[in-house]
């Protein structure tokens, strides 16, 4: 498999006041064509800050994301309108994110108008088969955004993010608002997708059990770095920063063997503010078995086992 | 023993101007001392509404139809305002699924958590402090001396939802329905949250409705479990029971999509279609539409919630051997 998008070192700061808030805070990794890389973190960890940092709708602070080939910073707004067609975005909330004044086809059609695809009667064609292969009748092709269901509402903003055959989609906690139901028909939906036309995602969520469906690789992060990055299978048998042990066991589990869990093992307090951050791990301040160093010097990454790299002192 | 709480044949309808929803629509259960009840289903289920209906919280369009709630001994659907608010807070209490938006953004949390016990005469005002400072200090608020005085906005997210079950906990109460407690916050502070309601059920004995989409989590922590779809209960069995032999296809179907880590490599099999109109909901089974193992019954006629086991019932034609005749 080919490489598709290499992020190197890519920060991302906000000024609040006199003070930074630094979302994004050096995060590197790859990503092979086809290839599913789930991020996972709690809310304030910078990984939407990263997704929308990738598809430049942040401008970054430091570091380079290269796509396909090509540097995106480098790149004027012009040549990277053009490139957008090969990389696109899912929101959380498919409502906010559809216009309400659109009808559904319009904003499915409203990326081939953008980019000059093809005449109306070959969009109206290309919106009805987008449609179908998210599983919505193109009877409705007139109808509104409210009308639908969250998870209709899901699939058409995925028919959107297909309409200009892209290479790579951010999938930021696409399936967090929706019920449970739903959530299961929406990770299917993704999964088939990406088998019939070769996508690459990079998948955002808050939970575990999400992303370990959907994911070849997984990247756990912490106050805008990444802790623990690997295969999925090795991050699974070998949870070596604390922070992922955590992540894992707070995810409950059903109880087939009649043992329920009534106590959960988890960490204390909260993700602490990302402005003013201390010296040493991030972590510490929440790690359960932390070294004196800790609070010192902040770890670097090392690799435990092929492409499998934790930033933790005790690895 | 006669069982705490008892809920029979409740109807909750709201009145809109497109037409008449039946958010609950005939659901009964019993709730002993000191049990844990779950009731799991999706948004529009009428779960939320099951249990707001018993304490009279629904909106205006709403209105009870039919049913009673017999809560130690009283109909809670009977009482007056008066006598109904002698129960909540104090005997009752609920703690729900936004604490930013259920606190009072105006009064500082100890003051807050003050008011139950002073509202109903049960302490006075200086033990009051003393029962919220200590109760802060039990739910793990750090320097929750100095935390008493602040507002909820300078609260956490987390921290929140801590301070509303200490004032929940605050009189008492012998039932506390627990309305999605952890869905607004993150992993970590959920197990916390979690912990945290375990150990306080542990020393204090009282009872728990959970309202929750969350199988897995229930399934923890519940000692009965309640399925519930467009209004209706589709299943009803000890956790224990449900595990070992859940029969109605929608639980099947929720058990299957729930995304748990053990499954890892099972082939996901979502329940086709999306929830129904809650205003013409489907004929017969509401679950018929979606359902794999239909037949033309099922489209007809309503299954009764039939007892197929000890204290396991179930809402289906074909659930525990063959049709019912």
């Amino acid at each position: 498999m080919s490489e598709l998008l290499k992020v190197e070192d890519v920060k991302k700061y906000f000024p609040r006041g006199n003070k930074i808030l630094k979302a994004v805070d050096g995060v590197s990794f790859t990503l092979r064509s086809a290839e599913t890389l789930g991020l996972v973190g709690e809310s304030g960890s910078g990984k939407s800050t990263l997704g929308r940092t990738i598809l430049r709708l942040h401008e970054p602070d430091a570091g380079r994301v290269v796509f396909d080939g090509e540097e995106l910073s480098s790149l004027n707004k012009e040549e990277l309108r053009i490139k957008r067609r090969h990389m696109q975005i899912i929101f959380q909330d498919p409502l906010a994110s559809l216009n309400p004044q659109m009808s559904i086809g319009q904003a499915i059609e409203d990326p081939l108008v953008i980019h000059g695809i093809s005449s109306a009667r070959e969009r109206k064609e290309r919106v009805a088969e987008l449609l179908k292969i998210v599983d919505i009748s193109p009877e409705f092709i007139n109808s509104f955004p409210y009308e639908f269901s969250g998870g209709q509402q899901q699939r058409i903003g995925i028919a959107r993010a297909l309409a200009l055959n892209p290479k790579f989609i951010v999938c930021d906690e696409p399936v967090s608002a929706l019920d449970v139901s739903i959530q299961a028909q929406v990770i299917a939906l993704l999964l088939e997708l990406r088998e019939r036309f070769n996508l690459s995602y990079l998948f955002i969520a808050h939970d575990l059990g999400v992303i370990k469906y959907i994911s070849d690789r997984i990247a756990v992060m912490y106050l805008g770095q990444i802790v623990q990055i690997g295969p999925k299978e090795e991050v699974f048998k070998n949870p070596a920063h604390p922070y992922t042990q955590a992540l894992i066991s707070s995810v409950p589990k059903i109880p087939w063997n009649g043992k329920p869990t009534r106590h959960y093992k988890t960490l204390k307090g909260e993700v602490p503010s990302p402005i003013d951050l201390p010296p040493g791990c991030r972590f510490c301040s929440r790690c359960p078995i932390p070294l004196p160093i800790c609070g010192e010097i902040a770890p670097e990454g090392k690799e435990i086992s092929t492409g499998h790299w934790v930033a933790c002192h005790r690895s | 023993m006669a069982p705490l709480l008892s809920v029979k044949n409740l109807h909750t309808y709201f009145y809109r101007p497109d037409g008449v929803v039946k958010a609950v629509d005939g659901i009964s259960y019993d709730l002993e001392v000191g049990e844990t009840l779950g009731i799991v289903g999706e948004s529009g289920s009428g779960k939320s509404v099951s249990v707001l209906s018993m304490l009279r919280l629904i909106r205006k369009n709403g209105r009870i139809e039919e049913g009673e709630a017999v809560f130690d001994g009283q109909d809670l659907l009977t009482l007056d305002k008066e006598e109904l608010r002698t129960i909540r807070g104090k005997e009752i209490s609920m703690i729900f699924q936004d604490p930013m938006t259920s606190l009072n953004p105006t009064f500082r949390i100890g003051r807050q958590m003050m008011e139950p016990p002073l509202w109903h005469n049960l302490l006075g005002s200086q033990e009051a402090r003393q029962k919220a400072l200590h109760l802060l200090e039990r739910v793990g608020i750090p320097e929750h001396k100095s935390r008493f005085f602040d507002y909820p906005f300078q609260f956490s997210g987390g921290m929140r939802q801590r301070a509303m079950i200490a004032m929940a906990l605050i009189c008492e109460p012998r039932l506390i329905i627990a309305d999605e407690p952890t869905t607004a916050l993150d992993v970590t502070v959920r197990s916390q949250i979690l912990n945290l309601l375990q150990e306080m059920k542990e020393a204090l004995g009282m009872s728990i409705i959970m309202i929750t989409h969350d199988f897995s989590m229930a399934s923890n922590f519940c000692d009965q479990i309640i399925v519930m779809y467009a209004g209706k209960i589709m299943e009803k069995a000890s956790t224990m029971e449900f595990l070992s032999n859940c029969l109605h296809p929608y639980s099947q179907g929720l058990i299957r999509s729930t995304l748990d880590l053990d499954t890892m490599d099972v082939k996901l099999n979502p329940i086709p279609g999306s929830p129904p109109n809650p205003i013409y909901p489907p004929s017969g089974c509401r679950f018929h539409p979606r359902c794999e193992r239909r037949q033309p019954i099922c489209a007809e006629e309503i299954p009764a919630l039939r007892e197929v086991g000890a204290d396991h019932w179930v809402s289906c034609h074909f659930a525990g051997g063959g049709v019912k005749k």
